[in-house]
């Protein structure tokens, strides 16, 4: 049980380069230098991320990589990267406004880089307490983020989401314990009966009605940190008070780090003599896709509509991989994909627009394209993208769940079908009402950083016409060890 | 493990779900305060005889933890809290006192229930004090839906986070128990620290919840 030289290095640069920069940036003052050092860094942990693809699949105490954990941790920092290059615009802009405090955004940028460190941790963890902690930090640090404006609303989700969340982390810690105790029969007392990797490869002997019961609390638990409904609560409010970067990275990629300690545990049931914990998240994926698709009609506030989307695409996706099999859970690693880059890459567009027009109404937003042609067609180019339309990434891999669903559950297939086009109905309504119609609000120059969100959005486009078929193979390579 | 141990080890988990019990009646901030450090004082017994008894001095870690800040550090500070703001009055619950205790004995049957027929393989006294574990959970989180001020629903969280503890100290040679601990400290510090600085009273002359879904975003 030891890393290689290279994964050793790789692993140890996505952990300590965002330590390391969160310190630093905690204390220097000055906006403008501690903006490019928060890219510097994120690029940094990018680079470290993606020399993990020569490294082999190995396991230690207290750290593991493998192709799964190592697709999440590139998908993590790639987006990781392109938000600070968002937030740097963004944020220079509202300190313009006096939104922002020079030392709010000092504080902001430490618990930015605090936040990399916390999804790094979780996703490279082998230990399921460590895994837990991670995840307990990453909640503390966006829940100082989301309260960062001080304002009614702010402190009001910042409050909802720290109960909301709190709550959630204790149901998995109780999870957490249930494992612990349904391991250590076989594996013994100590730190060996958390490590995941000897977990999975003993868990055929452990007991299958407490493995049972576990899942459950550790599927309510991070089940609420994914954001699947009944226990979305948090999420929207979140999503809508805290800053845009913030929202970006909340829809992006900690509802998939919370998603990605589900699939650990999926597997380690997989591998156990358990029930097949495939129905729940069926059953709760389609309950929250079909939830957010008819809650998009009444949204009246534009982070909001896009945060309910995350949740009918967060639904979406852990039902393909509760379907499971090589073929749906393609299609749910694609799709995840997928969603982190457009789901962001809007965000990147709602926040510019949200500051030239001074508001975050739908009712006051209208006109994007005559007023502001190039935010307004990036805007319109995501939603299309986000609704499921053709030639896009995410037609393909919402066409891929569907048609592996039609061949082996019609029925669910159908319910399926339904909930993305009441969702697509919704998203072109409020569309045609912000891009287009009677402009509305000032018409003023946006001081905007279109790069991150182009880049997204040609990277989805890509995708939807064309996959290199080494991706594919990558993929299907990585749904195969989802099972 | 002897008879008497198991039986101080028993009393002491099932004195904590009592104590929930009376945690879930009380109507008025001040009394709410003491029973909770009776509750945090009832776990640091337990902790402390669990790491006698499965001979793990890192637990009395736990078990000081416990004693000092949550017994002591954190009712004191809430009940200063109070005074400054001013609100030691009665406590809003959403649920009237009887429904809530009847609710809070179908949780508890429903935590005897699942637990025992689950852990029928492992050790009795760890499958009993998890059954008493889920119940002081439930009770926590029974507690957080059905009272409306901010400072009892912490107090419900923290009796939730109690419970997870006695979970956590129960599953013998558990590792990585004492730094789970400390983590969950860190997080009720904040929460303490987050009324504080918030400074909810200030911004909402109240701190009942209930004013706060006012300034939801959406209703402005």
């Amino acid at each position: 049980m030891t890393l290689d030289q290279v994964a050793a290095n790789g692993l140890l640069g996505v952990l300590v380069i965002p330590a390391l920069a969160a310190a630093l940036l905690a204390a220097l003052p000055g906006y403008r230098a501690t903006a490019r050092l928060n890219v510097v860094a994120t690029t940094l942990t990018l680079i470290c991320a993606l020399s993990l693809f020569f490294a082999k699949s190995a396991a230690s105490a207290y750290f593991l990589l493998d192709d799964l954990n190592n697709t999440f941790i590139v998908l993590t920092t790639f987006v990781g990267w392109t938000t600070s290059i968002f937030s740097a615009s963004y944020i220079g802009h509202e300190l313009d406004i006096g939104r922002l405090t020079p030392r709010s955004v000092r504080f902001y940028h430490a618990m930015y880089q605090t936040l990399m460190f916390a999804m790094n941790l979780a996703l490279v963890a082998n230990n399921i307490g460590l895994m837990w902690v991670a995840i307990e930090i990453a909640t503390l640090t966006t829940v100082m983020m989301v309260g960062i404006y001080r304002t009614h609303e702010a402190l009001e989700a910042a409050w909802k989401y720290f109960i909301l969340g709190s709550v959630g982390i204790a149901l998995a810690l109780f999870g957490t314990i249930l494992i612990y105790m349904a391991a250590r029969p076989v594996v013994g007392e100590g730190i060996n009966a958390m490590v995941w990797s000897v977990l999975v490869a003993r868990a055929s002997t452990f007991d299958p009605a407490l493995l049972d019961v576990a899942f459950v609390f550790l599927l309510l638990g991070y089940g609420t940190k994914v954001g699947l409904a009944p226990l979305h609560a948090w999420l929207p409010d979140a999503h809508a008070e805290g800053p845009t970067p913030i929202s970006a990275v909340l829809s992006g990629l900690l509802l998939n780090v919370a998603l990605y300690a589900l699939l650990r545990f999926k597997m380690l049931l997989a591998a156990s003599r358990a029930l097949a914990p495939g129905p729940l998240m069926v059953a709760l994926g389609l309950l929250s896709l079909v939830f957010a698709a008819f809650m998009l009609y009444r949204r009246r506030d534009i982070k909001r509509l896009f945060a309910y989307s995350s949740i009918e695409h967060m639904g979406i996706i852990t039902f393909a991989f509760g379907m499971g099999g090589p073929l749906a859970n393609f299609a749910g690693l694609l799709h995840m994909a997928m969603h982190s880059l457009t789901k962001s890459a809007i965000f990147f567009a709602v926040g510019h627009v949200a500051q030239v027009k001074g508001t975050q109404r739908i009712s006051d937003l209208g006109g994007l394209t005559a007023t502001h042609p190039v935010l307004g067609w990036g805007l319109i180019l995501g939603v299309v993208a986000i609704a499921g339309l053709p030639p896009l990434g995410i037609f393909m891999s919402e066409f891929l769940v569907v048609s592996s669903t039609f061949a082996r559950a019609p029925l669910l297939a159908l319910i399926l079908v339904f909930g993305i086009l009441v969702a697509l109905g919704a998203l072109l309504l409020r569309l045609n009402s912000i891009a287009f119609g009677e402009p509305r609000g000032p018409a003023g120059k946006a001081q905007a950083s279109y790069v991150p969100m182009f880049t997204h959005l040609a990277l989805v486009l890509v995708a939807g016409v064309y996959m290199p078929p080494a991706l594919v193979a990558w993929f299907q390579n990585v749904a195969g060890l989802l099972g | 493990m002897s008879g008497i141990s198991f039986d101080i080890a028993h009393l002491l988990a099932g004195s904590l779900v009592l104590v929930s019990f009376l945690e879930l009646y009380q109507d008025r901030l001040y009394a709410l305060l003491n029973v909770y450090a009776l509750h945090a004082l009832v776990l640091a017994a337990s902790v402390a005889w669990q790491a006698f008894v499965q001979d793990a001095p890192h637990l009395y870690v736990t078990a000081v933890i416990a004693l000092l800040f949550k017994a002591i550090v954190i009712p004191v500070t809430l009940h200063r809290l109070i005074v400054r703001l001013g609100i030691h009055r009665e406590i809003e619950t959403v649920v009237g006192i009887g429904p809530t205790m009847l609710a809070g004995m179908g949780l508890v049957a429903l935590s005897m229930v699942v637990m025992l027929r689950v852990t029928q393989s492992a050790d009795p006294l760890a499958r009993e004090d998890l059954a008493f574990a889920l119940a002081v959970v439930l009770l926590g989180l029974l507690m957080m839906v059905t009272r409306r001020n901010a400072v009892s629903q912490v107090v419900g969280f923290m009796s939730l986070e109690n419970g997870l503890v006695l979970a956590a100290t129960g599953a013998k040679g558990m590792p990585l128990v004492v730094e789970i601990s400390v983590a969950f400290s860190i997080l009720i510090a904040f929460i303490v620290i987050g009324i504080f600085l918030f400074r909810i009273r200030e911004r909402f002359d109240t701190i009942d919840v209930q004013a706060l879904d006012r300034f939801r975003g959406e209703r402005r």
